[in-house]
């Protein structure tokens, strides 16, 4: 017997691929343009959504039959925002030189749509046990597509990754660029994460065509 | 026992207690980290001051390390000899100047009658007495800012930049090792008179091997916090040019 029954488990494997956040509900679009264009920030980021879905999702589960349904949005939008700053503060205490590079980018946790999505479509209904193996499940689901992303316009648009040179100089012509290759400079722009995002989803669907919807 | 969670009253309470309980958690936590923030906010600047000086703890070629937070304080002392602040014609010691803050000090002078106090940082690098100066200016989506480190005739000896939120991979490269480099060498003055350094797109020189020409090469996809960069430099460097000639003189 495994540590999670089948129900459980499919909690977490469901949002990484056949419902995922990203390419299957559209959600956290926003984060995922803005942020991919070097795949260290992608990483820590798709860390920090995790931690607070994680929580979150539980907070809002044990809350749930406590919460007005009148105000429910705000505080759902208050318990991110409270676990946001948190992690944002231990960050500048702890990890200063950590919390300066991702600065803005803890702040955007807040306006993540898939959080909020979770919140209200799962955490409201079910209990904590449950509600954290999703919220874990579809962080993971948003911080695998951002890594993936964040991995081709690294590579393509700057020759890095992680701030390496994987392919070469391309100042001194060596490696790749010796026999005449160039970076892509259109794949740091946000513009290119959707089109990146676009190819994913496209690659998906062929694979599995139940997931295309018909009109 | 069920609670009636729809009625007004339990609404107003249910929001009441929760704000009490969020307001009072931030507030102890603010709290509690605030000392250790606080100090290292201190240290940074330490280090950013004297990473512009070329004192730091680089190996590679594209690393950007600082002097670490245990010894920083001490090199500090060991290679600023004088911290000046510049308020009009008064030149004062004051070995606080590196906690002024130069954006709190910008609004203050769009008053009339306020002089600026204009940090400037003396090093002692190696027998030859360099300048450091504090620059703030405005990025894509923020702040930017940085300390430059010049030598007598206003050329520059090394540069820090960093930024609060400019975009990964486009804007936040302004703090990377190949644009800040560029700048050592380049020259303020242009003829005798202050021309700043711009940051140019297209200038044919990817390389930055002129270093008489005032440009340094622009970042791909950066135009605006490039030219964020131009702006801070000539609008605060500039303010230091009256120092640099009774210096000369």
């Amino acid at each position: 017997m495994g540590l999670l029954s089948r129900k459980d488990a499919k909690l977490i494997t469901d949002p990484l691929a056949d419902n995922n956040p990203i390419t299957i509900q559209v959600l956290g679009i926003c984060s995922a343009l803005a942020i991919t264009a070097q795949l260290k920030p992608s990483i820590v980021m798709a860390i920090s959504v995790l931690f607070v879905m994680g929580v979150g999702n539980v907070v809002i589960s044990l809350l749930r039959n406590l919460i007005p349904s009148k105000i429910r949005i705000i505080v759902q939008l208050i318990v991110v925002a409270t676990l946001v700053i948190i992690v944002d503060q231990v960050l500048k205490a702890f990890a200063y030189s950590l919390s300066k590079e991702l600065s803005v980018f803890i702040g955007l946790i807040i306006t993540n749509c898939i959080i909020m999505g979770r919140f209200e479509a799962f955490a409201l209904g079910n209990g904590p046990w449950k509600s954290f193996l999703d919220g874990i499940g579809n962080a993971a689901g948003y911080g695998l597509i951002l890594v993936i992303v964040g991995f081709f316009r690294e590579l393509l648009g700057s020759g890095t990754l992680f701030g390496f040179q994987v392919l070469g100089d391309p100042v001194e012509k060596t490696g790749l660029y010796a026999i005449g290759y160039e970076n892509n400079g259109f794949m740091v722009l946000p513009p290119m994460a959707l089109i990146v995002v676009g190819i994913i989803i496209w690659v998906q669907r062929s694979r599995n065509k139940d997931l295309i919807e018909e009109n | 026992m069920a609670i009636n969670t729809d009625k007004n009253s339990y609404t107003i309470i249910f929001a009441i207690v929760m704000v009490v309980i969020v307001g009072s958690l931030l507030a102890g936590f603010a709290n509690g980290l605030k000392p250790m923030i606080k100090a290292n906010e201190r240290y940074e600047k330490q280090q950013n001051i004297l990473y512009a000086l070329g004192v730091n703890n680089n190996e590679g070629a594209n690393d950007v390390v600082f002097i670490g937070t245990e010894q920083v304080e001490e090199e500090f002392k060991k290679y600023i000899t004088k911290q000046l602040v510049i308020q009009g014609d008064q030149v004062t010691e004051d070995d606080q100047a590196y906690l002024i803050d130069i954006s709190k000090e910008e609004n203050k002078a769009k008053k009339a009658d306020y002089q600026r106090r204009l940090p400037l940082f003396v090093a002692n690098l190696e027998g030859e007495e360099l300048y450091v100066m504090p620059v703030r200016g405005k990025g894509l989506w923020d702040a930017i800012w940085g300390y430059v480190a010049v030598d007598k005739s206003m050329t520059v000896k090394g540069v820090y930049f960093d930024h609060k939120g400019e975009t990964p991979g486009l804007g936040a490269e302004i703090k990377q090792r190949y644009f800040m480099d560029d700048f050592t060498g380049e020259k303020f003055l242009h003829g005798g008179a202050f021309k700043g350094i711009e940051v140019a797109k297209g200038n044919n020189d990817p390389k930055n091997e002129d270093k008489s020409d005032n440009e340094v090469d622009a970042l791909a996809g950066a135009t605006i916090t490039g030219d964020g960069v131009s702006a801070m430099l000539r609008k605060d460097i500039k303010l230091y040019v009256p120092y640099f000639k009774t210096l000369n003189n």
